[in-house]
């Protein structure tokens, strides 16, 4: 086992608590200074079925899954089943003794342990979690330390158990302390402290996975005075969301691909009222109701067409926990500049990881004032403007605020008149332009490795497994995190000379390669994944070797 | 509240229900401050009602006008929020939201336009609209029976609900008024002939009758608004008809934010080491 870069699987049924075992293994190797990235499976049911927790521990920042395990703890016999034949030559099991029988490894009852000390059933995580610390060499003390902070409902018998099983292990491994600890952070709760940051007052929303993180973690961050508001469907949610931000209030929505799909109508409002308005859409794979707790991006070129009329909108696909924060909170900002709907176009496999966050880069999210009415001129909602930017005011103060869904004058009175119809939509074209020259003015594309006449464009959480081989194997990577207006300038920079432009998505239609084709790049391959599963490296760097 | 006329010119059928709302409303305004006030429309010629109006206003979507005007008032609750919307964007295309914003008594005021049927696509039956209504997509005349739209409000929940009609514009203003005064969800009816496509302004005159100003109980709110029904029998109770104290929604979830307080990133993330 290489002690820099190692993948530990927890494996249970649903109920078992899988999950939280592994968010405190990975806690206790943040501590120690490792990088943490979790990938998380599991299905669409409360109790029963298989969940599991993949868990890259290293040295070196990473961001994706490895196919081969190294440690594989298991709750239950299936998880013995799916994932033994992933286990490296010198990896280790460490089981569920009482339901797991006949294999080569350490086994602990932990059933047997919780039932003797009168602990409830969920406790046997805790007993597998004390087992596995003396296996890898750990204090006791150490442990408690992270359990006491872990566990709120009944720390006394979890430690009780905890030791029991930890007492009744040797040490067989002995891991390093390399360094300070980093804050654990899911995708959606990088996303939510980014926006809070950049000044969210408003987060309404209807429950839809992977974008549910996001209103449990907002509904009870206390300390950031959000106002969150779960209403009747999500053509309700935006559209409240549009009359909060029409009284001042920065907002946000947030749902998957079937959620989104009802919202589009009021992207359109949003952009015809000149409403500013933050959307999440997290996407699993589909069409339809797809597959909810899987990963996919079959939703770009709906995102990026969403809402009916001439209106073009932010869309922005951030590619790892950093990004989340960082351009969530520049999508708060830009909605807020322009007046207009953003789009964080994310998926399940950013949303719902979790990563190590590196805290140094909060300074970097500010709230950015809006253009606001200076009070000289009687106020005109639609002001004709050179850069087609009308000034804001709110109702409540002293100017009259018509804001409307109707092509309508300066004032905000509905018309039909032929020339004001044109004025409009120039004025608002012109802010299209403004947004666009935005974009191309901003840092909007990554692009990593050089000396290669061959690149890989991928975009949103493909990033890091994509970032991983392509620098393992010389190639060189272009990943837009903005999606429109597209930055078509530097996307062209970064592929001067390339011979060979191959695509990876997570989705069967190569969409990415079609909004390339649109921007004059022509992509040779598209490797793509559309099972809803992450990619892993061992796979991925096979299929780019062979290109 | 000084001139309400703006620049735009009024587009209704000479004659419309309307206008009758329309100089309703402007009677209501007179005891409140422009900048308190923001109104919301939906579509159709009740919306148009915005344009006539120099206040703030948000012109929404079929339907989902009373959901930004929940929002509107989850933004700032110290606004009063009124929307203008027709049968068919209140009973039809919005009318889970409706029931919604009912239940959760949201503080807005909800102006029903009832011409009971969509006049400005030429005449269609609505959900308000009278068993064999023969229009342009019932040429035969509608199969259904309408919806009762004050009883679907009483079995919502609604703290505020009220008949009045166009052409009483003095019972029109006086209800208007006490609808937005009302803390919660207020919703009024309002009987509004349609000149052009459906002409009852005989059968309610007939038909109408004022109730006094008692508070009721839901079973004998219930029974009144059962009185008429909708098809063409019983006689049509004018007034409120149910209210209750109850706190609003918004009012609940503003109490729960502090204001101005300061927002601290770093220690939100002391809970993730």
């Amino acid at each position: 086992m290489n002690k820099k870069d190692f993948s530990i699987l927890i494996g249970g049924a649903a109920g078992q608590g899988s999950r939280k075992a592994g968010l405190i293994i990975a806690k206790i190797f943040s501590d120690l200074g490792y990088k943490i990235y979790i990938y998380d499976d599991y299905q669409s049911l409360i109790r029963g079925g298989h969940s599991f927790s993949l868990i890259r521990v290293s040295e070196k920042e990473y961001n994706c899954s490895k196919k081969k395990i190294d440690i594989l703890l298991a709750l239950d016999e299936r998880t013995i089943k799916e994932h033994s034949r992933d286990l490296n030559e010198d990896g280790l099991i460490i089981f569920n003794q009482d339901k797991v029988k006949e294999v080569k490894g350490v086994g602990i009852a932990i059933e047997s342990i919780v039932k003797e000390l009168g602990g409830i059933a969920i406790m046997a995580n805790t007993a597998l979690i004390g087992g596995f610390a003396k296996i890898i060499g750990l204090d006791f003390d150490f442990l408690k330390n992270i359990l006491e902070k872990e566990i709120s409902k009944g720390i006394e018998k979890n430690l009780e158990v905890a030791k029991k099983a930890y007492d009744l292990e040797e040490a067989k491994l002995k891991i390093e302390d390399i360094g300070e600890s980093m804050p654990l952070l899911t995708g959606n709760e990088a996303l939510s402290l980014g926006v809070v940051a950049a000044g969210l007052e408003t987060y309404i929303a209807y429950p839809m996975t992977p974008a549910t993180g996001i209103l449990h973690y907002l509904a009870e961050l206390k300390d950031c005075n959000v106002l969150v508001s779960q209403l009747e469907n999500e053509i309700a949610v935006i559209n409240a969301a549009i009359g909060a931000a029409y009284t001042g209030k920065r907002t946000m929505v947030g749902t998957s691909g079937g959620g989104f799909a009802l919202m589009t109508e009021a992207i359109s409002l949003a952009a015809m009222s000149e409403t500013p308005i933050v959307i999440v859409n997290s996407q699993r794979p589909g069409p339809a109701t797809g597959v909810p707790t899987y990963s996919g991006q079959g939703d770009l070129l709906f995102t990026l067409n969403s809402g009916h009329g001439d209106l073009i909108r932010f869309v922005i696909a951030p590619g790892d926990v950093n990004e989340m924060f960082i351009w969530s909170g520049k999508a708060m900002n830009l909605a807020w500049k322009y007046q207009t709907p953003v789009i964080l176009l994310t998926e399940k496999d950013l949303s719902e990881a979790t990563f190590s966050f590196d805290k140094n880069i909060l300074s970097e999210v500010k709230k950015e004032e809006a253009l606001m009415w200076d009070e000289k001129k009687e106020y005109q909602r639609y002001e004709i403007t050179e850069n087609g930017i009308s000034p804001l005011a709110f109702p409540g103060g002293d100017a009259i605020v018509k804001a409307t869904s109707y092509e309508h004058d300066e004032y905000g009175i509905s018309t039909e008149d032929e020339d004001i119809i044109k004025q409009m939509q120039d004025k608002r074209l012109r802010k299209f332009e403004s947004m666009k020259n935005e974009i191309e003015n901003t840092e909007s594309v990554n692009v990593y490795g050089d000396n290669s006449d061959v690149a890989v464009v991928c975009f949103g959480s493909l990033k890091g497994i994509v970032k991983s081989v392509c620098e393992k194997i010389g190639i060189k990577m272009v990943q837009p995190i903005v999606l429109e207006p597209f930055p078509q300038k530097q996307v062209l920079e970064a592929l001067k000379g390339i011979k060979k432009v191959v695509c990876v998505e997570a989705n069967a239609l190569s969409q990415l390669a079609k909004v390339l084709a649109q921007n004059g790049v022509k992509v040779d391959k598209s490797i793509l994944r559309y099972d809803g599963r992450p990619f892993n490296e061992e796979d991925l760097e096979d299929q780019l070797k062979n290109i | 509240m000084d001139n309400l006329q703006t620049k735009a010119i009024n587009t209704w059928c000479p004659g419309c229900g309307n206008f009758g709302v329309l100089a309703a409303f402007k009677k209501a305004m007179e005891s409140y401050k422009k900048e308190d006030i923001v109104i919301v429309s939906d579509i159709g010629c009740s919306s148009k009602i915005i344009d006539y109006l120099d206040l703030s206003s948000f012109d929404s979507l079929h339907g989902r006008s009373i959901s930004t005007a929940s929002g509107i008032k989850l933004g700032n609750p110290n606004l009063k929020v009124i929307v203008f919307i027709g049968d068919g964007g209140a009973l039809n295309e919005g009318i889970s939201h409706l029931i919604h914003l009912a239940k959760r008594n949201s503080d807005i005021t909800v102006l029903m336009h009832d011409n009971r049927l969509f006049a400005l696509t030429t005449g269609q039956f609505t959900a308000a609209s009278p068993k064999g209504l023969k229009t342009r997509s019932t040429p035969d005349g509608s199969i259904e029976d309408p919806l009762n739209p004050l009883e679907l409000m009483l079995d919502s929940n609604g703290t505020f609900i009220a008949r009045s009609y166009s052409s009483k514009i003095d019972h029109l203003a006086s209800i208007i008024k006490k609808a937005i005064d009302h803390e919660g969800f207020s919703f009024v009816e309002i009987l509004q002939p349609c000149i052009s496509f459906m002409d009852n302004f005989k059968f309610y005159n007939e038909k109408i009758y004022e109730l006094g100003e008692e508070q009721r109980t839901k079973e004998q709110a219930r029974k009144l608004i059962e009185e008429w029904n909708y098809n063409g029998e019983g006689k049509i109770p004018l007034g409120i008809l149910y209210f209750e104290a109850k706190d609003s929604y918004e009012k609940i979830m503003n109490e729960k934010i502090i204001k101005d307080k300061e927002v601290n990133i770093e220690k939100c993330l002391e809970a993730h080491l």
